[in-house]
């Protein structure tokens, strides 16, 4: 299977401090690739390296064959990367409709397309269409962020942390909506709910205290009781 | 009544002029988080280009399209020498921006001469009309006509079009937006230019109303547009319309009833806004 993303030896500062220091990882076409940790790991950090927003001052992110380590931000989300980050990015005065609209790179036919598809896997958003995003409970926010960077034809999604401070039911509306776009894009998930992440992953990657200190299929680390104890406190 | 007609037209004029300024600041300051203090010489050099244009084409709408375009390639320069370099670092726009301020008000007496210059209400706009003891003067109902259409055109263009979405959206969230794949410093770019234009405009339409312009006159007004700014919100459009009309008006009456708080009365709003509403009256949510 072809390799869209390959994260080699990042470091990233923050200030004065080393937040990331040698992540490693690749995301396989077709794949969810799970991205695990404790609080505080550097999990966040490494999606926003990839997307530029907090740039990698060693080591090397490619994607899509290409080097996209000091690109703008800009530039890697038009290269085919999508975003949905932890905080959702939802813009508050805004309604649906109009962070639909800023999302949307080009409005042709298969954007809007791509938009009916989205909305039918998240049907408050239409019911909310005129509504603010700032009004939208934390449920339709995460669902409005996914919808945003679906609506592109974007090869790889970044998804953070998609079931922070959810209700169970929606949680379990947002895993099935990432289920079904798993289906038409290559995803990178952060997730801490582990049976969450278990049951979408097709691939892991521990990271602790900024490091990468394992990686694997997501069925070996189910039944490696010692590694879910050590790294995630379960087991 | 006839006085209270008379102080509110000027108050409302007053007003809009500050509002043309201070609503390219707000942009500027909303979605850049950069703080301008130069704004103020592209509203002197608005002022200047703009009579001159006038001066020697003989046509009031040349100098102020003529105003308007040195308030764009200003702005393109400042943006590009100035401000881009101090991006994401307050202390270093405020020092480089008043020092450009300096600089934009000396190049203007390098150009123009040290002393002040003349500015006349073009004929089709002097004198005024009265309807009983009401007297209207028509340039300042001009002014007026001018602030408003100036709002309806930015905010159909911030509201119904996509570059206004943008704008907004990047007021609220610029990570966000540059994540969605928008190039959000050209965007920056198009605002200081239109902030600049905006400025360059509200001093030319300034020129007649005073009479007279010289090179420091954008010291005074930009500490109104700050006010304004404070007051409104920053980023907010239509916030910026309400200080400034409320800034205009407070000024307007208290000249004529409590002279001696004429100059107090602004600052004393602004400080009223930040005890109770510190992120002003009108804001843009996150």
């Amino acid at each position: 299977m072809k390799t869209l993303l390959k994260v080699d030896g990042i470091h990233t500062h923050i200030g004065q401090y080393h937040i990331l220091q040698g992540i490693s990882f690749e995301a396989r076409e077709g794949e969810v690739s799970v991205l695990l940790g404790r609080n505080g790991a550097g999990k966040t950090t490494t999606l926003k390296t990839i997307m530029g927003l907090t740039p990698a001052s060693k080591g090397a992110v490619q994607f899509d064959g290409q080097e996209i380590t000091k690109k703008a931000t800009y530039t890697i989300a038009n290269a085919g990367i999508g975003y949905v980050p932890e905080d959702q990015g939802i813009f508050g005065d805004l309604t649906v409709e109009e962070n639909m609209k800023v999302a949307m790179r080009k409005e042709d036919e298969a954007a809007f397309a791509r938009q009916d598809y989205v909305l039918g896997l998240f049907p408050d958003l239409k019911k909310f269409w005129k509504k603010d995003g700032g009004h939208l409970s934390g449920g339709q926010k995460q669902m409005l962020s996914m919808a945003r960077a679906f609506v592109n034809d974007s090869k790889l999604l970044l998804i953070d942390e998609p079931s922070k401070g959810l209700a169970p039911i929606v949680v379990e509306k947002v895993m099935e909506a990432i289920t079904e776009m798993k289906k038409s894009t290559t995803i990178v998930l952060v997730e801490q709910n582990f049976i969450m992440a278990s049951r979408i992953g097709d691939r892991y990657t521990l990271i602790d205290d900024g490091e990468t200190v394992h990686a694997g299929d997501m069925a070996d680390l189910i039944r490696n009781e010692e590694i879910k104890r050590k790294y995630l406190g379960i087991g | 009544m006839e006085l209270l007609i008379n102080l509110t037209v000027n108050g409302l004029a007053t007003g809009m002029l500050i509002f043309l300024l201070a609503s390219g600041l707000t942009l500027i300051f909303g979605l850049m988080s950069v703080l301008n203090f130069a704004h103020g010489g592209l509203f002197a050099w608005g002022a200047f280009s703009g009579v001159w244009f006038y001066t020697i084409s003989g046509s009031f709408i040349i100098g102020i399209l003529g105003a308007i375009l040195t308030g764009i390639i200003l702005g393109f320069i400042t943006e590009k020498l100035i401000i881009t370099p101090v991006y994401g670092n307050h202390v270093q726009q405020i020092l480089i921006t008043l020092g450009f301020m300096l600089v934009l008000a000396e190049m203007l007496k390098v150009v123009w001469g040290p002393n002040q210059i003349a500015a006349k209400v073009p004929s089709y706009l002097a004198g005024s009309w009265e309807f009983g003891d009401v007297l209207i003067i028509k340039y300042r109902l001009f002014i007026i006509i001018v602030g408003f259409v100036v709002f309806g055109i930015f905010q159909y263009m911030l509201q119904k079009t996509k570059i206004g979405l943008i704008v907004r959206a990047g007021v609220m969230d610029k990570d966000m937006v540059q994540s969605l794949g928008i190039n959000i410093k050209r965007v920056f770019l198009y605002v200081f230019m239109a902030g600049a234009a905006l400025a360059a405009l509200s001093g030319v339409l300034f020129a007649p109303y005073s009479g007279v312009i010289y090179a420091e006159m954008g010291f005074e007004f930009a500490i109104l547009a700050f006010i304004v700014v404070v007051i409104g919100g920053m980023g907010s459009f239509p916030g910026s319309l309400f200080a400034a009309i409320l800034v205009g008006l407070a000024g307007s009456y208290m000249a004529y009833y409590v002279p001696a708080l004429s100059l107090a009365v602004n600052m004393l709003l602004m400080a009223i806004v930040l005890i109770f509403r510190p992120q002003g009256l009108f804001t843009a949510k996150g």
